[in-house]
């Protein structure tokens, strides 16, 4: 099959980051259920929601608020229950295991909360992986502006256990930005920092939306790490309740008291893999 | 800390299932081999004290029949007669055993050159022969009469008044078939042919008339056997020999366990093997289960286990592994020794029934063994275990800790391989088994180095093989490549576990096919002959069969070839004597000094350069002969020939030999045809034979085809011996492949994530897989044939045509099995690997 068959786009329509379509990733009356009959939960329910291009979005919630499946759902990393999710022109939903890891590969980029570097690879190597994966040649010139961006120019020989943690997730920032995949979805990227090494990797993501025109979707708990957001989606028990923009980590904390958050989720919800 | 092993060995049952049942194969091997042997031995020994039970004493002419004629009484009628008279004789029962050749359709003895025998019928006081039932017909009473064995009668395809056409050792007899009989005779059950003549006939047919081969006495009831054994003793004259048949069972028990012992032993050998290769696979499985439970031990650690009580939990947890899986290796083993009598029958074993013998040894030692194996291959990780420090339970790192240093490990390696590579260096020195202990100690020592060195040289060899994969098949052999690398023991440990395998299995291979290619050179290099007339019985052919032949049309010279041993100044030698007038036509024979033509009568020999040269004899020297029937010889050497290996080395007219021989006989004769005529000969031959069973006629190509067909059932139950280890490698294929796919779940879940296909994760881990297996077959593969290299210059006294053959046919197969093993390995892991559940993986600790 061939790639464009693979993903239908408008021809002629630009797939990098800086394209002309605004809109980069989009759920419409999404919905995920687990479990059937008694152990039945909603982790989302009927959820829309729409992530523009080159803009940075924080998804917010008190645990069990399904931010962690909404990530999930819309990476193509879970199956939905009902409604429908788009990457750019792509409707998730239409394709099969093969077509999804494809464009998972070409069109996602992924920072997860446990760096997930391959321990066997250089730090250049795992910057590149995903090009290797799809047997493409990274376009050096951006790999140097990425490498640069995220500060990693010195340490592309190491390997993840000589790296620092916080060295370690910036290598998996830059393998994400490489690609120039159409977005990228961060889970919880500076769970496992130290405050100072989260701040400067929540700069670098900042510093990429800005500078590289990148689409970032970032699920966190933290108000401070949401204030590096351009927007921020507020979850509660599977729904979107709220939106901010221009966010402070004060005005974020302020939202946060009055959600419905905090009561006891499922064991069964809690198993799904969410990280927070 | 019993409860922790129980728990942990509870909690990782699938992880363990490989090491378990690697385990269990070795043990059931082990058990199996035990109880087989047991049981065959004792079914074995109750069949012959069966057969032996009515017999009181036997009675044997005695001594060697090639002794002196006329020092030796004949076992006669009248001997018969003076045992038949003694006080408790029920009967006696005089038999005539022989070799008689039953010509099968194509005038090929039936029951092959080794089984084919001939007896008379003695019939008892009810006028039957109780060896011998009739199923059809009645008995042979005449000299034209035979009866034959139901299979013999069946292959032949004679009915009852047909004809039988059959020979002993002269020309072609023909006999009618009067009747069919059944027999538990043990070369008929092997495939054999059985004759039956009335006893008058048999004596004359095999050359005794009036004597027998044997009388078997019956005692009346209530007769002590051992005093009637001293009584026949006694009455008859000192040259026979009698035995009580209680003796003759205890000899033939004797015999039985001494043949079941060698077998056992034999077996045992193998099951060791395998049980060795299950070695790799348990220190395996514990080092990878300690490295992820390192947090588990340490927590112990931290709250107040000691050391030695991680070690015991440890080891406590094999020895509990080693124990169920012996246990059902055991029950296995009970299947084998049910099971393959059955098989080995159905294939012609003739193995006797009876019971299953479950003695409290073989089970013991079976158990014993399984746990005992066990806990030592488990006793080094354990050691690791201990020393896991407790505040590791409080590291939140998740990253491997860092691979120890390989340079000790390979500084050991490096010296045993050098001291046993230096061994079998110092071994191709020696040129007979003086060298043997060398060359043992050689092979053991570079084995074990090249086992502790297999981490360092997997290296290169997986960079190698990962740049090759990697240009194939991208990404995942690139993945493939540095997961192998990833853990170099433990790549190197389950490699070796196969390159034990293959070592003996090379080593054997190229060996065997080595010592085949020399016989097959063996005494055919010098022959120019278009065929070679023999016998197919051991008792060579009459002197008439050379001279028939010397005048059919079509054949230009038919050269018999006689031979007769001697002994010269106490060294014994074999004298070939030839019509030597021809003896260049068919054979190449350089006379390098004085003639062949002069050695005719009695006093002249020819002989060989290097028995010359051996000897210190040069043409006009006296060769001193000592003939086996006492008398001595003194001819002259008047020629000197090249080496030659159809002629040996002295050769002499017949006159010289022919006075010394028992009987007169022909070991072959050499036939070369005429020009044109070589096609169809042999047919020729045969015919002008009557198609007489006895002449074998055999060109130059079958007598090399016949040598190599020898060796391929030896290498064949040595493969499916070894075959057992192989297959434990492969459970340590699977079983490693297993553990890392499920160490680097997290891994494989985050290469899903980012856009590894399922199809490329299955094909990573099956590269990694092939890695392995390549690796280990290469490495034993190299060794094998090294070890088989230097071995092989211990026999070049005993065999100069001995020159090292690599079959490099076979030795790809083997490379080619190795490959199917990797991706056979691969199928579980690979399989597990690509369904991971993405989310969960990337979530897994």
């Amino acid at each position: 099959m061939s790639y464009a068959a693979a993903f239908p786009t408008t021809p002629g329509a630009p797939a990098g980051p800086r394209g002309g379509i605004a809109v980069a990733a989009r759920a419409t009356g999404l919905s995920k259920v687990y479990g059937q009959g008694d152990t039945r939960v909603t982790a989302l329910d009927a959820v829309s929601v729409e992530f523009r291009r080159a803009e940075f979005t924080a998804i917010m919630g008190p645990s069990g608020s399904g931010k962690s499946t909404l990530m999930h759902c819309m990476a193509g990393l879970d199956t939905i229950s009902s409604g429908s999710t788009r990457i750019g022109d792509t409707e998730l939903g239409t394709l099969n295991d093969k077509n999804l890891t494809r464009l998972r590969r070409d069109k996602i980029g992924f920072v997860f909360q446990a760096f997930n570097l391959l321990p066997t690879l250089t730090a250049l190597e795992n910057i590149t992986l995903p090009m290797d994966i799809a047997g493409r040649k990274p376009d050096q010139e951006w790999l140097d502006m990425v490498v640069n961006t995220v500060g990693l120019s010195g340490r592309l020989s190491h390997r993840p256990s000589q790296l620092s943690g916080g060295q370690q997730q910036r290598v998996a920032v830059a393998r994400a930005l490489t690609a120039k995949p159409e977005i990228i979805f961060a889970d919880e990227p500076t769970g496992n920092l130290d405050s100072r090494s989260g701040a400067e990797l929540l700069g670098f993501l900042r510093e990429s939306v800005q500078a590289l025109q990148q689409t970032i979707v970032m699920v966190t708990h933290d108000p401070v790490a949401a204030s590096y957001a351009d927007r921020v989606v507020f979850l509660a028990d599977g729904r979107i309740v709220d939106e901010m923009r221009e966010p402070t980590a004060d005005a974020v904390l302020d939202r946060m008291r009055l959600l419905p958050g905090g009561n006891p989720r499922t064991p069964a919800f809690d198993a799904k893999g969410r990280t927070s | 800390m019993f409860r922790t092993a129980l728990r942990n060995l509870l909690a990782h049952k699938t992880r363990l299932m490989m090491t378990a049942l690697a385990v269990l194969l070795g043990t059931a091997f082990v058990s199996g081999t035990l109880i087989f042997s047991d049981s065959v031995g004792s079914a074995f020994r109750n069949k012959m004290s069966r057969s032996l039970d009515d017999v009181a004493v036997s009675v044997t002419a005695g001594g060697r029949p090639s002794t002196d004629p006329a020092e030796q009484r004949k076992l006669d009628d009248r001997a018969v007669e003076t045992v038949r008279a003694l006080p408790g004789v029920a009967t006696v029962r005089p038999s005539v055993e022989g070799v008689a050749m039953i010509a099968d359709r194509h005038n090929n003895p039936t029951g092959g050159e080794w089984g084919s025998a001939g007896v008379n019928y003695a019939p008892g006081k009810d006028g039957k022969d109780s060896r011998y039932p009739l199923v059809k017909g009645r008995a042979p009473a005449a000299e034209g009469e035979i009866a034959l064995d139901e299979s013999t009668a069946e292959k032949t395809g004679t009915k009852i008044g047909g004809t039988v056409r059959m020979a002993v050792d002269g020309p072609v007899l023909k006999k009618k078939l009067v009747g069919v009989v059944r027999t538990d005779n043990p070369r008929v059950s092997a495939g054999g042919s059985l004759a039956v003549f009335d006893t008058a006939t048999a004596q004359k047919l095999f050359g005794k008339p009036g004597e027998f081969s044997e009388l078997v006495v019956s005692a009346t009831p209530g007769t002590d056997k051992d005093k009637l054994t001293a009584e026949v003793r006694k009455a008859l004259p000192e040259s026979f020999e009698a035995q009580s048949g209680a003796k003759l069972a205890a000899d033939q028990s004797e015999m039985i366990d001494e043949q079941t012992r060698s077998i056992r032993t034999t077996f045992l050998v193998f099951a060791g093997i395998s049980l060795f290769v299950g070695v790799f696979i348990i220190a395996n499985t514990f080092t990878m289960l300690i490295a992820q439970r390192t947090r588990e031990i340490a927590l112990l650690r931290a709250v107040g286990a000691s050391r030695r009580q991680v070690v015991r939990s440890v080891l406590v947890e094999a020895g509990l592994l080693g124990l169920i899986a012996s246990a059902l290796g055991l029950g296995l083993g009970l299947g084998v020794a049910v099971l393959l009598p059955e098989f080995l029958n159905a294939n012609g074993a003739n193995l006797p029934d009876g019971p299953l013998v479950i003695k409290a040894p073989a089970v013991l030692s079976a158990l014993a063994v399984g746990v005992v194996v066990t806990v030592l291959a488990a006793w080094l990780p354990s050691r690791k275990a201990a020393r896991i420090a407790p505040v590791e339970a409080l590291s939140s790192g998740e990253a491997p800790p860092a691979p120890r240093s390989l340079v000790v490990r390979n500084s050991i390696g490096g010296v045993l391989t050098a001291l046993g590579v230096a061994a079998l260096l110092y071994t191709t020195t020696f040129r007979d088994r003086s060298g043997l202990t060398y060359a043992m100690a050689g092979s053991a020592l570079t084995l074990t180095g090249v086992i502790v060195l297999a981490p360092l040289l997997s290296r290169p060899f997986v960079r190698l093989f990962g740049k090759l994969a990697a240009r194939v098949s991208g990404v995942s052999g690139k993945l493939a490549k540095e997961n192998a690398l990833r853990n170099p023991r433990r790549t190197a440990a389950t490699a070796s576990a196969l390159m034990i395998g293959l070592t003996l299995i090379t080593g054997l291979t190229v060996g065997a096919v080595s010592a085949n290619e020399g016989v097959g050179r063996m005494g055919k290099q010098d022959l120019t002959a278009d065929y070679q007339v023999k016998s197919a019985s051991y008792l060579g052919l009459a002197p008439e069969v050379g001279k028939k032949l010397a005048g059919r049309p079509g054949i230009a010279a038919a050269v018999p070839l006689r031979t007769s041993g001697f002994q010269s100044d106490g060294q014994p030698s074999l004298a070939v004597a030839t019509d030597l007038s021809s003896i260049t036509k068919v054979t190449y024979l350089r006379v390098t000094s004085g003639s062949l033509a002069d050695v005719r009568g009695t006093g002249a020999v020819a002989v060989s350069e290097s028995y010359a040269k051996k000897r210190g004899l040069k043409a006009g020297s006296t060769l001193p002969m000592e003939f086996y029937d006492g008398k001595r010889a003194a001819p002259k050497v008047v020629a000197v020939h090249a080496d030659n290996d159809v002629l040996g080395d002295v050769l002499t007219a017949p006159a010289l030999v022919d006075p010394h021989m028992e009987k007169v006989r022909d070991d072959s004769v050499l036939v070369k045809a005429e020009r044109g005529e070589a096609a169809g000969l042999r047919e020729k031959i045969k015919d002008a034979f009557g198609g007489n069973p006895l002449i074998k006629v055999e060109s130059p190509e079958d007598l090399r085809r016949a040598e190599s067909g020898n060796i391929d059932p030896i290498l064949n139950l040595a493969y499916g011996l070894l075959g057992m280890a192989v297959v434990i490698a492969v459970l340590g294929v699977v079983n490693t492949l297993a553990m890392s796919v499920f160490e680097r779940t997290r891994e494989i879940g985050m290469l899903r994530a980012i856009g590894l296909a399922r199809r490329e994760v299955k094909l990573m881990v099956r590269l990694e897989s092939v890695m392995i297996a390549m690796f280990g077959a290469v490495l034993g593969v190299g060794t094998g044939i090294f070890v088989a290299w230097s071995g092989g210059h211990l026999l070049r006294s005993a065999f100069p045509q001995y020159e090292m053959v690599v079959p490099w046919a076979r030795i790809g197969v083997f490379l080619l099995l190795a490959l199917a093993v990797g991706v056979l390995a691969a199928v579980w892991p690979a399989r597990r690997a690509a369904k991971l559940n993405m989310l969960e993986s990337i979530g897994a600790q």
